[in-house]
């Protein structure tokens, strides 16, 4: 009985101690995010309604509470606004387009190259974002070799260059973010059975039925993880457009990256962050909502 | 493909029929005729063949060499969707992202036949799930995905219906359920099964006739009786049930019957079930045929004396012994437990008799422990 009972009281102990183990293990992670997240939020909510004091001096403000920060905002970079979308989601379908088949390839036709090839779609990661695209500047530039071949093929202009142009800031986001795109593609081919193909196939389904209705509704969630791990980072980008764009290609980042530092106009710069994340979230969410695959994960 | 189900019915032919996957060769020179209508059971131990000659005639591998026909029709080098060939696969390979309605639905929806629906619940009635059409396949059992596959194959109507180990993933009774099932589905919808296992039980219990496949090659094809009472090769022997094979030299010949000296002892076998070329012979009885008998007992027919009881197993329905004869081999014998003879105990010495007729000669140059020793994974 004496035996039973420390049984008993042992068995309580792990449970408790159970219960707290997943807080404990939650509490650096939650401490990082609080720290280094939240409190950095609620900083910026506050700088996106000051207002500048009144000796009109560049730089200083006064904490208000004015959300007529953001209308004036929205107002002053709504093209930035359009453009961002429009340049991510064109940057998006093309990183589709170019990584379906790339990883297609890599999950069901590689054999024993398989690994091999995983490392080159993540090579590129090994040098830095920010030499990538002043690379991506020197291949479309006029001493590269895509230009004149383009020239002599007669697919563009004699006089036509591809720098400094929205096609340029287009590629650029595309190139950088395809490994982003293609990892999660491939993973969800990865694991698709074989035999549910064959199945298919054993059902009167030839080659291009069955990848239209199994293959590719079950590698949808990489499809939606691929594009949402490319648009985000898209949207919100301002480095290519940087490098590779001119005035009119400027995108959503430029505009808070010179608000907060040439400007110095904080509250405009947070409130187009804001408004950024606001509109990311929203599409975000609606698009998940539509994609309805949730029940594959 | 679009009139695959009515077409070529008839029945399968394979002619001549081989595989190679590089050096290795899994099916050899296979010819075969599966009758339209009938259960038919490739069986054999992994590595056989038996799967891979299912896949080409499903049409997932293309033979090396021959030619596989339907009825009239040659299929060899048709695609898989434009064969009137359906399979219930070994893990079943529902689409995970449809329902079962849908599954159900798939392949005559790709025929473009009319009716979908009235079919799909039809077939669904027919395999008891009807309740289940608007979930998806992971919401639901093994036994019940089990049959999902099955209804997803046989609303095609296929003249030819595969089935690759359809029940390997089950566990044992539910298997017993399913074997049941499957036979009576078959006999209600009257197509033709190809049924490829492992397992001879599963095989004996449902099909009409049993190809027993070893190498690449069949070993015997007949009715599970056939292939059980008379085995042509120890592989059949050893691999269909429990035999007991008894090296011996055939020293005359009567009318009806041989005579064959194993060890010292002479036991007859009727010439018509001796399939030895020459004098050397393997002398086949079944351990259940076998009477177990005290030595001073009388006993008729075949009898072989001079054996120790080394090992009893009880296992309800009969008594199992092991009995080593003078010649150092071991014997098994299956005793009903009817009440007729006490349970012996080990170190007891016994004859062992039986009627001559159920005796089987193989020829002498078989391995006697061909295909006894294939372990098979569950």
């Amino acid at each position: 009985m004496a035996y039973l009972q420390s049984t008993v009281t042992r068995t309580g102990f792990f449970t408790a101690k159970k219960g707290r183990l997943p807080y404990l293990l939650l509490f650096p992670g939650m401490l990082w995010l609080f720290t280094f997240f939240v409190l950095p939020i609620i900083n910026l909510a506050g700088t996106s309604t000051q207002t500048p004091v009144a000796s009109g001096e560049t730089g200083q403000y006064v904490q208000t509470f004015r959300l007529a920060n953001y209308i004036d905002a929205f107002n002053q970079a709504r093209p930035q606004f359009a453009r961002s979308f429009l340049y991510a989601t064109l940057a998006t379908l093309l990183a589709l387009a170019i990584s379906y088949p790339l990883a297609y390839a890599i999950a069901f036709r590689s054999g024993k190259f398989k690994n091999i090839l995983l490392v080159l779609v993540v090579a590129p990661f090994f040098t830095s974002f920010l030499l990538r695209t002043v690379a991506w500047k020197q291949i479309l530039g006029e001493q590269g070799f895509v230009v004149p071949a383009l020239r002599s093929m007669h697919i563009i202009g004699q006089n036509t260059s591809l720098t400094a142009s929205a096609l340029a800031v287009v590629t650029g986001m595309t190139y950088n973010f395809l490994p982003f795109m293609t990892l999660p593609l491939y993973a969800s081919l990865e694991r698709i059975d074989p035999r549910t193909l064959e199945a298919s196939n054993d059902l009167y389904a030839n080659g291009i039925t069955t990848f239209r209705k199994v293959t590719f509704p079950l590698s949808m969630p990489g499809v939606v993880a691929g594009t949402l791990l490319t648009f985000i980072p898209a949207a919100g980008d301002y480095v290519n457009a940087a490098i590779l764009g001119n005035p009119n290609t400027t995108m959503i980042g430029n505009v808070i990256d010179s608000r907060f530092f040439n400007i110095v106009d904080y509250p405009t710069a947070a409130s187009l962050s804001f408004m950024l994340m606001a509109a990311i979230l929203i599409l975000v969410t609606i698009y998940i909502r539509r994609s309805g695959t949730d029940e594959l994960v | 493909m679009a009139d695959a189900s009515s077409s070529s019915h008839g029945d399968l032919k394979l002619t001549r029929v081989t595989k190679s996957f590089g050096d290795f060769t899994a099916v050899d020179d296979l010819t075969l005729t599966i009758p339209e209508g009938s259960f038919f059971a490739l069986l054999g131990p992994s590595g056989c063949g038996k799967t891979t000659t299912l896949r080409m005639i499903a049409g997932l591998e293309e033979p090396t060499v021959g030619s596989i026909y339907i009825g009239e029709t040659d299929i060899t080098t048709k695609k898989p969707y434009q064969r009137p060939v359906n399979t219930v696969f070994q893990n079943y390979a529902l689409f995970p992202h449809l329902s079962i309605y849908e599954n159900v639905a798939f392949g005559l929806r790709r025929r473009g036949v009319k009716d979908v629906k009235e079919q799909v619940e039809k077939v669904l009635k027919l395999v008891e799930l009807p309740h289940l059409a608007e979930r998806k396949p992971t919401q639901l059992s093994g036994g019940q995905q089990q049959r999902i596959a099955l209804a997803r194959a046989i609303v095609n109507r296929p003249a030819l219906l595969l089935l690759d180990e359809p029940l390997g993933a089950l566990d044992l009774k539910l298997r017993r359920q399913m074997q049941i099932e499957l036979k009576w589905i078959q006999t209600e919808v009257g197509l033709t099964f190809v049924h490829v296992t492992h397992d001879q039980e599963e095989a004996m219990t449902m099909a009409d006739t049993i190809a027993v496949m070893n190498e690449g090659r069949i070993e015997q094809m007949g009715s599970p009786a056939e292939l059980y009472e008379s085995p042509e090769t120890a592989f059949v022997a050893n691999f269909l049930g429990q035999s007991n094979l008894i090296r011996g030299e055939v020293t005359s010949s009567e009318a009806e019957q041989s005579v064959v000296e194993v060890h010292g002892q002479k036991v007859a076998v009727l010439k018509s079930r001796n399939r030895a070329k020459g004098k050397s012979i393997l002398v086949g009885i079944r351990p259940e045929k076998i009477r177990i008998s005290l030595p001073g007992d009388p006993c008729n027919g075949n009898v072989l004396t001079g054996g120790i009881v080394s090992d009893v197993s009880f296992v309800g329905v009969s008594t199992q012994y092991v009995v080593e004869m003078p010649w150092k081999q071991d014997l098994m014998v299956f005793e009903q437990n009817d009440g007729g003879t006490p349970t012996l105990r080990p170190g007891d010495p016994v004859s062992l008799s039986w009627n001559p007729p159920f005796t089987f000669g193989l020829d002498g140059s078989e391995d006697v422990n061909a295909g006894s020793e294939v372990d098979e994974p569950a």
